[in-house]
């Protein structure tokens, strides 16, 4: 249908970018970020009506099929997914975007007949397809399909070059003669370079990749917007990829880390991988009813969640220990170290979905001041946010990064899984400090037998 | 095509607008920001409807539909998963009347 003249048409899409705007500005502080969110659910839908009544489109019934097929596979997986699952599930959305993306850009190949526009073409099948395949990586890496640790072969800094000039000669032949041959071959080197760039990178940095992805999917929207001469496209995705950059720059700097050292460090040796050797230094370890007793006895209570908890999926249980604690008159809250979890900010989604009140959510800076003033840090699942190898010592991977001072707390109590160093394979001095208790077992399990002690008292 | 300037203005203004908007955001909202940045990206369903739309044999129409599927599943899986996450963050009030520090980053 073409009942919106150009001049409506470019009105409403500037409705929608405007909405996009607000949806990113709103997503930025707690108070808002649901309003923005929904502010951006409905730009998009001023978008799509947008284009159904200005654009002259055959086949609109099967167009219609195909976005309820799209709704009806998204939505449920949506609604019902664990929230500890969830990054798999935002990496998948962001490959499949990408991938859109890549699609409709070959299909518009044969409309282009303008070397720049041809640019745009290639820019848009090489990055999606990059983001498509890397994002299918991360998936495979955060449900653990695929090894966690870095993945690399003999020669493959050299299969890598392989690949990237194939790809840069495919783009230089697809731009001088639009065929589609040389298209397809782009397509399928897009994705090996996909690959070949994320199996690499260690299981504790996918977060930031998946992050760095998101950016690049944006930027091929950006692209396929010029490709298309559609401006809403090319406005949401350049905000997408400069948003989605300084977030990548954020994330990786609260790790202490560069996105070059997480993309390229592997193939320089210096690899992300932690080494499993276990120590056997002495160390004090107490049983679930010591810990009920120090805990139940305190003041004020520090717990220090992290990957070990969200991977046991015990945030229900340590919400309900803090609130037997706070019943008891122990004042209980939450110190949240910016990367723990596995992704930036995943912990407070667990913790929030576990009923934990937003305002037991102490971060870093909040939390560190606190410390000595507390009887007992609790320690559920973390390591390498504790360690203070991250301040003493110069040439430890995570050094510079900012750590939960939990040794200034009168007590520490490390609820830990094994002696094992935690993911940058690093010892914790912290462990076998004499005010240091461990009570070894899986998060949950411990957490459940603590609270049965608890309640006992 | 549009026209070049016009193109490099609006592209130059975007960035700026993207690095303005997220440049002061609280880690605690790092994850749903990126979740939502990513729906956004979604919109490459207008792209796709615009091809199949215009796809002539039904081999393009085929490749148009599946980048449809796929940019709806971008778009509208992208706003649900982020309005969970941020459902569990807000509504609840805090189980203690106890004062807190104050929100911060708002």
């Amino acid at each position: 249908m073409s009942v919106l003249g150009p001049g409506w048409t470019s009105l409403f899409y500037l409705v929608a970018a405007v909405c996009f705007i607000l949806a990113l500005k709103g997503l930025s502080s707690p108070r808002t970020a649901r309003r923005g969110n929904a502010i951006g659910a409905a730009g998009a839908l001023v978008a799509v009506v947008t284009v159904f009544l200005s654009a002259k489109l055959e086949n609109i019934p099967l167009i219609l099929g195909a976005i309820a097929v799209g709704s009806a596979l998204a939505v449920p997986v949506a609604r019902r997914v664990h929230m500890t699952q969830m990054p798999q599930l935002v990496a998948l959305f962001n490959g499949v975007g990408g991938g859109a993306a890549a699609l409709v850009a070959v299909l518009e190949l044969g409309h282009s007949e303008d070397p720049w526009v041809r640019l745009a073409v290639v820019f848009t099948m090489l990055v999606g397809a990059v983001s498509f395949a890397g994002s299918a990586v991360t998936v495979g890496k955060l449900q653990e399909l695929i090894s966690t640790r870095p993945l690399l072969f003999p020669g493959m800094p050299v299969v890598m070059g392989a690949v990237v000039f194939g790809a840069v000669t495919a783009a230089g032949f697809v731009v001088a003669t639009g065929s589609t041959g040389w298209a397809v071959a782009l397509l399928v080197l897009g994705l090996a370079a996909g690959l070949l760039l994320v199996l690499p990178v260690g299981g504790a940095d996918v977060p930031i990749v998946i992050s760095l992805l998101n950016a690049f999917t944006g930027l091929a929207v950006a692209a396929s917007g010029i490709v298309l001469g559609n401006v809403l496209l090319l406005v949401a995705g350049t905000l997408v990829g400069a948003s989605g950059t300084i977030l990548t720059k954020v994330m990786a700097s609260a790790m202490g880390r560069g996105v070059t050292g997480i993309m390229f460090g592997a193939f320089r040796g210096g690899s992300t991988a932690g080494s499993t050797a276990q120590s056997d230094r002495p160390v004090r370890s107490a049983s679930p009813e010591d810990v009920a007793v120090q805990l139940g006895y305190a003041q004020r209570v520090v717990i220090v969640p992290g990957y070990g908890l969200a991977v046991a999926q015990g945030q229900h249980t340590v919400a309900e220990l803090a609130t037997a604690l706070a019943a008891r008159g122990v004042e209980v809250v939450f110190a949240i170290h910016p990367v723990a979890g596995r992704m930036p900010g995943h912990m407070n989604v667990l913790l929030a979905e576990a009923n934990v009140p937003y305002e037991a959510l102490k971060e870093l800076e909040e939390a560190n001041p606190e410390f000595p003033n507390t009887d007992i840090a609790l320690v559920v699942g973390a390591n390498d946010v504790v360690n203070p190898a991250a301040k003493s010592t110069p040439g430890a991977p995570i050094y510079g990064m900012p750590i939960l001072e939990v040794a200034q707390a009168g007590q520490v109590v490390f609820l830990k899984r094994s002696m094992r160093p935690g993911f940058a394979g690093i010892e914790n001095e912290l462990l076998f400090d004499p005010k240091t208790t461990l009570l070894f077992g899986d998060a949950k399990d411990s957490l459940t037998r603590v609270l049965g002690a608890v309640k006992a008292l | 095509m549009m026209d070049p300037i016009t193109l490099l203005t609006v592209v130059v203004l975007s960035v700026f607008v993207g690095f303005e908007v997220v440049s002061k955001v609280t880690s605690k909202l790092h994850t749903p920001l990126m979740s939502g940045a990513n729906a956004i990206h979604g919109i490459i369903l207008v792209g796709a409807i615009i091809v199949a739309g215009q796809a002539s044999d039904p081999w393009l129409l085929t490749i148009a539909l599946i980048a449809v599927v796929l940019a709806t599943a971008n778009l509208v899986g992208g706003f649900v998963v982020t309005d969970r996450m941020l459902e569990m963050f807000g509504g609840r009030k805090p189980a203690r009347p106890r004062a807190g520090a104050g929100e911060d980053g708002a």
